[in-house]
């Protein structure tokens, strides 16, 4: 025998061990040793989602539609597969934000906006209370049918019993009771209820074991297993249809809602949303949820369709409500034990699903509802309030029991018209009017605040009418004509056929119609107005999260002056004073700072205020009280012209950086080339003094030997004698020769060399040459043919060097002409109207083509590989050439192999001594 | 029998003392002043020994080697190199190619005779 207060002192006990699982992991969380840091935890949290309708209703729901009860965990199950994506995302954003509450998230996404808050929150709770009386009704319910145990009784109407003696009314006293305390005890809703979570995964496992023990009892106690209970339902056709889809096109298509639905819900049930977002600890604990969660899911419902089954088959007159039949059962075969165990899991179902509802819908209520108002309304009187920590707490356990209290009023007035997912599914159906501000808000950066509303309102009342007001009228409230022949008579107008849909049933019709509305509202509304300037900031926060989860960025879109000694007493005022002072000092020591005084009141100070407060009453709230002390600025025209002045010079920025980075580009080609310049000359110089070694050791070879012939020799004959001491007088004075040429050669290449420049007259320095070479000419016989132009203008050079140059050509065209034949043709004349020419022809051997560039390198002597070696050093011609390109002239040969060779210079008229860069690039 | 040189080099002042030098040790001398006349003075007059520059024209002193060193006939013709290029990897080269002795210039005169009598196997 079950008496009352074996009951009820055992539920106080489990209750007990919760609060005692809570206090622990408050306890740990406050000394820094969290319990809820671990995945597993996080995870079985998640597990809120499964309350008493799923403990109880999912056997209803099978004892009606057979496997139609599955979509509602199908759909979280898909859903956890995209978590990765987007609850990552929403995790991120609210963490960055400090979002308290999904209506928190919604309005600060839309420019902070407090309409839109308290919009989200009415609906929330106006969508959540059939939920919560749902709770109130399973467990009231059990309570009742075990209060008679043994015996089988199903309850009365809920309106039947007086107010009084409705245990429903002391059970919503109770959890609310249970939930002040489990909710309330600190103010900031940021600063994560660790003990509760922890309280949430302990009765996740309870209920999962409990239902379990059910399942398995039934099916391996009452049973001989899955396939003794199946094998007896297929003898029964009613149970056989229920085993199988039903193949008609509204049933696939509640499959496709349900499924949509719950999709939706566990992400935005304002339970979810606290456990999921606000009470995360981290966000990789996700990973672990998106498996195991799915996991849990289906553990709990392994067991429906056999519970399902056996109950249909231990009470085939239909007496036993299939909504009872977990706890009926073992009742049935008075289980006491297992009895009591499964009430205590149906207990904490409901309990974990009403406190953490009500925990979110409370600090929605105060933050977005009520804190707003108050402000506005009284702002004044609250200014002069020192603490108004206080008053946000008294809002909240206000707004806690007005909630069970309006679950419990929705309980005793609608709750019988529903079986327990019915009523479930309109508050799915509500939540789901989130959805395309959410998902809009954290993808969409054109999602504007009016768009949200109107998609919000919009939807909310398609809710309303083709839901919640039929709910109503089923439950006696409304006149049921508005149902059957439409608002006013219009046929049009009924709510559960809306312009003529039929043929779904009211779940998915109402769904179609409210989200048309609302996405189509806002879609529309959004793109017809450009987002301002906090809403386009507040997108960018959102949509890219994950590009700047700093802050920062958005104090620059915030000007305005404010003082430390305002912002201070104001956050202590919604915090506590001592909490505040902590909160500045922390960060006024990041800054490096000894005290809060001495902080700059700037935009980030500002901001981080807003951040704090946000944590207590909401972004929305939370930005009026801080404007309140801050002279803001409203961003006008000079600040958006600021702005895009800062995006140019960023631009601006970015362009110079381009052109540094050619520029070094560029640097890097030219350090490249001159450095393979530098090997190059390297190599020449290597070359050179190879060449140059080589050149002299030629001669030195013959004056050797002959010294050393003569030396062993004394009595070398007069005639050998004199021949060979010709010899190394003559190779003396080559070597002579040459090293002089390699020094000047040297002294020009370094630019040491001497220049003596003075205006000189070309005319005179060809006399000049051909007089010093005339010997040459003569003892070759060599004819010579001068072709000098009038009034050739004078030249700035020095008059030795081009000396040097003359005896140069000329005595190389004597050396390459035959004796007898040659003719050479010494030209001076006028080239264009800058400079003075002189042409060497002669009609020797001539230079081939391929030579024609060797030559003006240094110990180049072509002919070497032609005839007998010319004499000369090889640094003839090298020499001159840099001579005449000192001056700004050019030397040159023209040839072609057997027709003589001329070698032509020019020099700049009446210009300057000092050389032409350009001219010098043959080097 | 008198062994026969030949001398390879264009520096006309060079050959003239290289010829008095190996006249007066009594070895009969040939002469040649580019690369292709050597190998045909080398063909025409079979010489015993050549002493051969590098920077010739027409054809330079390692190809003359080379070509010397290719053909079977002239296996007992040896080679001494003398260059004024000093340079270690020009020796190396000049070694490698088979020569025989490599001299620098400029050489000393008794080193030179010493070198090819040695050579010759003239004691």
């Amino acid at each position: 025998m079950l008496q009352g207060w074996v009951i009820a002192s055992v539920s106080f006990t489990y209750l007990g061990v919760l609060f005692a699982i809570a206090y622990f992991g408050d306890k740990r969380s406050d000394a820094g040793r969290s319990i809820i840091a671990n995945p597993t935890i996080f995870a079985l949290s998640l597990a809120v989602y499964c309350t008493t309708w799923t403990f109880y209703g999912s056997v209803g729901r099978a004892a009606s539609t057979g496997i139609g009860f599955l979509p509602i965990y199908l759909g979280p199950t898909l859903m956890a597969g995209l978590w990765w994506f987007v609850m990552l995302k929403i995790i991120r954003i609210s963490k960055a934000n400090r979002i308290t509450s999904i209506a928190d998230f919604i309005s600060s996404r839309y420019g902070k906006s407090q309409l839109l808050g308290g919009l989200v929150t009415v609906i929330a709770v106006i969508g959540i209370i059939p939920y919560i009386s749902l709770q109130l009704k399973a467990v009231s319910n059990s309570f009742t049918i075990l209060l008679h145990y043994p015996e089988i009784v199903m309850p009365a109407k809920a309106g039947a019993v007086p107010l009084l003696h409705d245990s429903a009314l002391y059970i919503a006293m109770i959890l609310a009771a249970f939930t002040i305390l489990f909710g309330t005890r600190h103010l900031d809703a940021t600063e994560r209820h660790e003990g509760m979570v922890a309280a949430i995964a302990f009765e996740s496992v309870v209920k999962l074991l409990a239902f379990l023990a059910v399942g398995i009892y039934v099916t391996f106690g009452i049973y001989n297993g899955f396939g003794d209970i199946f094998g007896r339902a297929e003898l029964v056709p009613k149970l056989k249809a229920l085993m199988t889809m039903t193949d008609s096109g509204a049933s696939y298509g509640s499959w496709w809602s349900l499924t949509f639905l719950s999709m939706l819900s566990i992400m935005f049930l304002p339970r979810q949303f606290q456990i999921t977002v606000v009470e995360n600890v981290n966000e990789r604990h996700l990973a672990r949820a998106i498996w195991l969660f799915p996991l849990y899911l289906i553990l709990i419902n392994i067991f429906v369709l056999p519970i399902t089954v056996g109950g249909l088959m231990h009470f085939p007159d239909g007496s036993v409500d299939a909504d009872t039949f977990v706890l009926t059962l073992p009742m049935a075969e008075r289980q006491e034990v297992l009895t009591l165990f499964v009430f205590i899991g149906g207990l904490s179902a409901a309990t974990g699903m009403v406190i953490v509802e009500t925990i979110a819908l409370s600090t929605m209520v105060c933050n977005d509802l009520v804190m707003p108002v108050l402000l506005r309304w009284k702002r004044l009187h609250l200014q002069e309030e020192q603490d108004l920590s206080g008053l946000l707490l008294t809002i909240r356990r206000l707004a806690i029991a007005a909630i069970l209290l309006l679950g419990y009023i929705y309980f005793r007035a609608a709750g019988e018209a529903y079986a327990l997912v019915g009523i479930g599914l309109i508050s799915f159906a509500a939540v789901a009017q989130f959805a395309p501000a959410i998902f809009g808000g954290i993808y969409w950066k054109e999602g504007t605040r009016a768009g949200a509303i109107a998609g919000l309102t919009a939807g909310f009342l398609v809710w309303i009418y083709t839901l919640l007001l039929p709910s109503f009228a089923k439950s006696g409230w409304l006149s049921l004509d508005f149902i059957s022949e439409g608002l006013f008579g219009v046929a049009l107008l009924k709510p559960q056929q809306l312009f003529g849909l039929t043929g779904l049933d009211e779940i998915t019709h109402s769904l179609f119609w409210s989200m048309l509305a609302n996405i189509g509202c806002y879609v529309t509304v959004s793109l017809r107005k450009r987002p301002d300037l906090v809403e386009a900031s507040q997108a960018t926060l959102f949509v890219d999260v994950f590009r700047h989860t700093e802050g920062s960025a958005r104090s620059r879109f915030w000007r305005g002056s404010a003082k430390v000694q305002d912002l201070l007493p104001l956050i202590g005022r919604f915090l506590g004073p001592d909490r505040a002072r902590g909160a500045f000092l922390a960060y006024a020591r990041q800054r490096g700072v000894d005290s809060a005084e001495q902080l700059e009141a700037d935009a980030d100070l500002v901001h981080y205020a807003e951040t704090l407060l946000a944590g207590a009453i909401g972004g929305a709230s939370a930005r009026v009280m801080v404007a309140s002390v801050v002279k803001e600025e409203p961003p006008g025209i000079d600040e958006v012209m600021n702005i895009l002045d800062e995006a140019s010079q960023v631009r601006a920025y970015s362009r110079q950086l381009e052109q540094k980075s050619r520029e070094l580009e560029a640097a890097t080609a030219e350090l490249r080339a001159a450095n393979a310049q530098l090997k190059e000359l390297d190599r020449m110089k290597d070359d050179f003094m190879s060449t140059v070694t080589h050149e002299l050791r030629t001669p030195l070879t013959s004056i050797r030997s002959f010294s050393e012939i003569l030396l062993e020799d004394p009595k070398i004959n007069l005639a050998d004698r004199k021949k060979f001491l010709a010899i190394i007088v003559k190779e003396t004075e080559r070597l002579t020769r040459l090293i002089n040429q390699v020094l000047d050669m040297a002294k020009i290449e370094s630019g040491n060399a001497e220049w003596h420049t003075a205006d000189i007259d070309l005319h005179e320095i060809i006399e000049e040459s051909l007089a010093a070479t005339s010997t040459l000419f003569a003892d070759k016989r060599i004819q010579l043919v001068r072709e000098f132009a009038e009034n050739v203008p004078m030249v700035k050079a020095d008059h030795d060097r081009l000396i040097q140059v003359m005896l140069n050509l000329l005595s190389n065209a004597v050396k390459f002409c035959e004796a007898d034949r040659g003719r050479v043709i010494v030209r001076l004349s006028v080239e264009g109207s800058h400079a003075v020419r002189v042409d060497v022809e002669d009609n020797g051997a001539g230079i081939a083509e391929e030579d024609q560039h060797t030559i003006f390198e240094k110990f180049r002597q072509v002919g070497d590989t032609l005839t007998a070696k010319p004499q000369g050093t090889g640094l003839g011609l090298p020499i001159s050439r840099r001579i005449v390109e000192h001056f700004g002239g050019r030397l040159w040969v023209t040839s072609s192999l057997g027709k003589g060779a001329t070698f032509s210079f020019t020099l700049p008229m009446n210009m300057g001594g000092g050389k032409r860069q350009e001219e010098r690039r043959e080097i | 029998m008198n062994k026969r040189i030949l001398i390879v080099d264009d520096e006309p002042n060079i050959v003239v003392s290289l010829e008095f030098l190996m006249k007066r040790e009594g070895f009969e001398v040939a002469v040649a002043t580019d690369g292709e006349a050597a190998l045909k003075s080398v063909e025409e007059k079979q010489p015993d020994l050549v002493l051969l520059d590098i920077m010739l024209p027409k054809k330079n002193g390692f190809e003359v080697c080379q070509t010397i060193r290719a053909n079977p006939d002239w296996q007992g013709v040896k080679i001494v190199m003398l260059t004024a290029k000093g340079r270690d990897t020009e020796v190396a080269k000049g070694t490698a190619l088979g020569a025989d002795a490599y001299m620098t210039k400029p050489f000393s005169t008794k080193d030179l005779i010493a070198q090819v009598r040695q050579i010759l196997g003239i004691t």
